[in-house]
């Protein structure tokens, strides 16, 4: 029943091709196919963000291209492609070229490991959750090449403020999510996910999951630079910080890679916190490919919190992230891991 | 003990803020009913302005097609990038037998004007006041040259006009 399609198109693609053909085919319409949904998730949530936006503002967002404003992203984005590349005369060429592969590269790798449905995973190897932070951490590099690259003051500034922020915070997510594979004991997405067919971690968990769920929200708003945590791009400070030298798909290319970042953080979450594709109580079991709509619900109302949280909070000084991460986060954090701990061993988890 | 009492108000701030934000959020997705955005060009026949909207110099009329000017030019005068001219006359007033300005035509010029409102708050008569009309759109500027008092009006008697 599982994966009938995912078999009948490797025994179609195996009737006149050589296995290791077949292998490489496989592997290019899988990277073909993450690109497609990069692109339109990446498009979908800038969408989202600024009809939510607009909600929350008392106006009513894009609404003119397209039902509902949909086709709206679109329209920019081919506006972006037709743009020319500009760049500065004294900028590192090669890195300034190359900094926005970095960001999409990782945030393309991360997603490669988000679990869509029980049938649709192209990756899971057995240190998944690792594998996942590790290499999201590499995306600082993007930016913060960007900001050294552009020869600006104003982007070295978002870059190096980058610096600042990512490297703390990701202790923060990291440290939350040691906490959950505490409970889980595994570090494998799928087998994570499958061992919340008996009740979602959150409840499972009960108060350290909890405590632990709102510390990897802040830090990862903090971690996918939005709004508090915006230090990088702080427009009314340093003109649009690590992009500001960049133009046409070059600088779309961050944008969407920050908002699929976004959408990497939210779905860590849902693994973590929420049960993954999992349906709630396991109404829609028998259905296959049930587990996408579920795991896109949860994803959507992730990001809405996400969303929630930009439009609501004052963006935060440079010395007040800090101070929030290393004498609040972090110490509450590793009570937390103690504290999970202690309950997993007395077993007073349900 | 003042960390965790930090801790405890930071979160609740925060919390009553979102609450606040949230229930804009969920009234203008479900009824739309705060959503202040007006679609411009497809309620021109119905868009109504405020009081106080000012979309251009009008000058008032009443309904025996009287006016209250009486051509002092003190708002072009008053108008600091000349969108206002007037062209007065004088003649003889029957009932007093003294000499008198009357206007002739009160020519505005809306392409340049910027809406200070400095020609109105001239206006000794009130003779001029904001209309609320917002859409002037043309393909020809010289239609945005208007001649504010209505063929064939007159001056009100100073007595009517208090």
């Amino acid at each position: 029943m599982t994966a009938d399609i995912f078999t009948e198109i490797h025994e179609f693609l195996l009737g006149f091709m050589s296995e290791s053909a077949t292998h490489i085919t496989e592997l290019i319409l899988i990277a073909v196919a993450y690109l497609g949904i990069f692109a339109i998730l990446g498009l979908f949530l800038v969408w989202l963000e600024r009809r939510v936006a607009g909600f929350f503002q008392l106006r009513l967002g894009p609404n003119r291209v397209g039902p509902a404003g949909l086709f709206q992203t679109i329209a920019d984005a081919l506006k972006l492609v037709s743009k020319e590349l500009t760049g500065t005369v004294k900028a590192d060429k090669q890195l300034y070229k190359i900094a926005p592969y970095f960001v999409i590269t990782t945030a393309l790798m991360s997603m490669s490991l988000i679990p869509f449905s029980q049938e649709i995973q192209a990756f899971d190897i057995n240190i998944g959750l690792f594998f996942i932070i590790s290499v999201s951490s590499i995306g600082v590099l993007g930016v913060f090449l960007a900001g050294w690259a552009s020869n600006n003051k104003y982007s070295l500034l978002g870059g190096m403020r980058t610096g600042i922020q990512m490297i703390s915070y990701e202790l923060s997510i990291g440290m939350s999510i040691v906490t959950m594979v505490v409970l889980a004991g595994t570090l494998q997405i799928s087998e994570i996910v499958e061992l919340q067919k008996n009740g979602w971690f959150i409840f499972t968990g009960h108060i350290p999951a909890i405590i632990a769920f709102m510390i990897f929200m802040i830090a990862g708003t903090a971690e996918s630079n939005r709004t508090p945590f915006d230090l990088v791009e702080a427009e009314s400070e340093l003109g649009a910080g690590f992009h500001t030298e960049y133009s046409g798909m070059r600088f779309a290319y961050y944008f969407l890679a920050e908002f699929v970042n976004m959408f990497i953080i939210a779905a860590i979450a849902v693994v973590l916190f929420f049960g993954g594709w999992l349906s709630p109580f396991g109404i829609t079991d028998a259905i296959p490919f049930a587990g996408l709509f579920w795991f896109g619900l949860k994803v959507m109302l992730v990001i809405f919190i996400f969303m929630w949280f930009r439009w609501t909070f004052p963006r935060l000084r440079i010395d007040q992230l800090l101070t929030l991460e290393w004498k609040y986060l972090l110490p509450i954090n590793m009570v937390n891991i103690v504290f999970m701990a202690l309950m997993v061993w007395l077993g007073l988890t349900f | 003990m003042s960390y965790f009492s930090e801790i405890y108000s930071g979160v609740k701030s925060l919390l009553t803020g979102m609450s606040v934000t949230g229930k804009y959020f969920f009234v203008n997705l479900f009824t739309r009913k705060d959503v202040i955005t007006q679609q411009y060009p497809d309620n021109i026949d119905t868009l109504k302005m405020f009081d106080r909207f000012r979309g251009e110099v009008i000058m008032y009329h009443n309904e025996n097609n009287e006016h209250k000017c009486d051509a002092c030019t003190l708002c072009e005068k008053a108008c600091p990038n000349g969108s206002i001219e007037i062209i007065g006359d004088k003649k003889v007033n029957p009932e007093s037998g003294k000499s008198q300005r009357y206007l002739v035509k009160h020519i505005y010029h809306l392409e340049m004007c910027t809406m200070c409102g400095l020609c109105i708050e001239a206006c000794p008569q009130d003779a001029i006041i904001w209309g609320q009309d917002f859409h002037h759109v043309q393909y020809d500027r010289s239609k945005l040259t208007k001649v504010l008092n209505k063929p064939g009006s007159k001056m009100m008697s100073k007595s009517k006009a208090k």
